[in-house]
């Protein structure tokens, strides 16, 4: 690798162990909220941020990224890797995630199965990728250079998608298990999408969990879709994260949880963002849920005792 | 060992994103032999409208001057002619303005263009690296025959905009809630922006001040540039303009002149 990569650590952000993130509840991180935030001082919670927007050099992204990294966990969550394109990483792009790992020392980082870049062009969204032994060598690939730049593993997190591919020759669930067994990676599951992307297909959302290598499991995205419909008429469910987590979302969490204890929780919340007690009351509701799991996991310890 | 197919998804999805009328890409699929076109319209719809909504946030003033049909149309005429590089989208829209510009609709508000160079300006300066700016009483401290030979460095948010439009007046009353009054576009007004801390500041500078600040940026020592903006404007001000642009945090250091340098 030709790139000289740079590890800012300014004076202004003292290295701090993060706070433990076991079992938290987390929301997105947006700047309309870092006043109503920081009024009510250190809480419990994480909060969550997409790396590209803190790819600047300086200025008011950074002040509040550290204001907010001074007493939470972080979770620094990737958007424009393309991990699931069939060309090259971008060493540039690689570099500049590579010193927001080392500046903030998040709790947690993640990425896409996705890919958002071909040649020079970026496309600004998640796009999909047919599941053969040609895209995992890539995917397993990407993901080692990845984790070997950053020196620390990431989680990959499933997509929402609304078509699929002929050459497909393995299942969603089966690609990302041999993933994660392959390069060590954890995995983000994010329940929306699995709502989603199993309505758009006609399976069920439960059958896919079943299948989902639950053990692996880092973190937990939970989010709002939107209903359009496809060219027959039938439900189209869009990945919008721009409202409440539907209940059925809800429930499937709860499963989830049930089956493997708590695990860090995101609600992810980007467009026609509420106020922050609205958010704030949708990660209460999950992290009640992460709670009642954990105390039913330390009663089952005393009772095996 | 010819490529798999499967390694060609990407090339066949990509053309067929931001161009509407290319068929869907053969190889995506419908589940249980489901129609494609709206499921594929859903990832045209989001990259498109997604990148309408960065320049949108990019460009607000102007999306408040047009009004929300006219910025969308011509932002996706611009998307298609010039879709983004990098996947940092703050970085998008830079040629936004040049686009304005030649807008076969836009042509009958010619200061238009010029308001969107203040907007990328203010979004340059907001990015910035951080950088202590230079102590107002900076210059107290230098003998008085050594200041012409002074050489200033510049602050990395530092920025100027030079319009023959009322461009700083038609920018600040369109970023604002405010409602806009009449403003007669025809003053020539030039865009000083700054960011000593964390807040962005867009001054309009007097007569002879812009082409004083960029000689001043370009490495000038301070009685060359003084000299300049005299000769464009004999009324001006050098120790208030100095000391106005040290207040507004524009440079980060001073040092004398090196000789040799030509000067
Ligand atoms: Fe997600």
């Amino acid at each position: 690798m030709t790139i000289a990569i740079r590890l800012d650590a300014p004076a202004t952000m003292p290295l701090r162990f993060s706070p433990p993130i076991g079992g938290l509840a987390g929301t997105s991180f947006k700047h309309e909220h870092l006043a109503a935030i920081l009024a009510e001082g250190p809480q419990r919670g994480f909060f969550e941020v997409h790396a590209e927007n803190y790819m600047g050099a300086g200025g008011a992204p950074h002040r509040a990224l550290e204001a907010m990294r001074r007493d939470h966990p972080l979770s620094l969550h990737g958007v424009c890797m393309s991990i699931g394109g069939p060309r090259a990483l971008d060493r540039t792009h690689l570099a500049r995630f590579r010193g927001l790992v080392a500046r903030y020392q998040p709790a947690l980082v993640s990425e896409h199965l996705a890919w958002s870049t071909h040649e020079t062009g970026f496309f600004n969204d998640l796009l999909p990728l047919p599941y053969t032994a040609a895209t995992f060598q890539h995917v397993c690939d990407h993901i080692d250079e990845v984790q070997e730049t950053i020196r620390r593993p990431i989680l990959l997190e499933n997509p929402s998608t609304y078509v699929a591919f002929a050459t497909s020759t393995m299942s969603e669930t089966d690609f990302i298990r041999s993933v994660a067994d392959r390069t060590g990676c954890g995995l983000l599951l994010d329940i929306n999408n699995v709502f989603v992307t199993a309505t758009n297909h006609g399976f069920a959302a439960l059958e896919y969990l079943a299948d989902f290598p639950l053990s692996r499991v880092g973190e937990i995205h939970l989010a709002g879709h939107a209903e359009q419909s496809d060219d027959e008429g039938d439900p189209l469910l869009i990945d919008s994260h721009d409202g409440p987590v539907a209940d059925a979302v809800w429930k499937l969490f709860e499963i989830v949880i049930q089956r493997r204890g708590p695990v860090p929780t995101l609600i992810e919340w980007d467009s026609s963002i509420p106020d922050w007690p609205v958010l704030k009351a949708e990660a209460a509701r999950a992290q009640a849920i992460l709670d009642r799991a954990h105390a039913a996991a330390v009663s089952d310890d005393r009772h095996a005792a | 060992m010819p490529p798999e197919p499967s390694t060609s998804y990407a090339a066949a999805i990509a053309p067929a994103l931001l161009d509407p009328t290319r068929a869907v890409p053969t190889v995506v699929i419908g589940p249980n032999g489901k129609a494609t076109e709206k499921r594929f319209g859903v990832y045209r719809n989001n990259v498109t409208v997604s990148l309408i909504e960065a320049l949108a946030a990019i460009y607000a003033a102007v999306l408040r001057i047009t009004g929300n049909d006219f910025f969308r149309a011509m932002a996706r005429f611009y998307i298609r002619s010039s879709p983004p590089r990098s996947p940092l989208l703050f970085e998008y829209g830079r040629d936004f303005p040049a686009f304005i510009k030649r807008y076969e609709y836009a042509q009958s508000l010619p200061w238009l263009a010029d308001v969107a160079r203040v907007e990328r300006a203010w979004l340059d300066a907001y990015h910035a690296a951080d950088a202590v700016p230079l102590a107002p009483h900076a210059l107290a401290r230098i003998a008085p025959e050594r200041l012409a030979s002074l050489v200033f460095a510049a602050h990395p948010a530092t920025r100027l905009v030079r319009s023959p439009y009322s461009a700083v007046t038609i920018f600040a009353a369109n970023r604002s809630a405010e409602p806009v009054g009449r403003i007669d576009a025809s003053t020539p007004e030039d865009a000083l922006i700054t960011r000593p801390d964390v807040e962005v500041v867009v001054r309009q500078l007097p007569p002879g001040g812009a082409i004083f600040i960029s000689c001043l940026m370009a490495g000038c020592p301070l009685g060359e540039a003084a000299a300049m903006a005299l000769k464009q404007a004999p009324t001006f001000d050098i120790a208030a303009n100095i000391a106005g642009l040290i207040e507004a945090g524009a440079f980060t250091s001073i040092a004398p002149a090196t000789f040799g340098d030509g000067r």
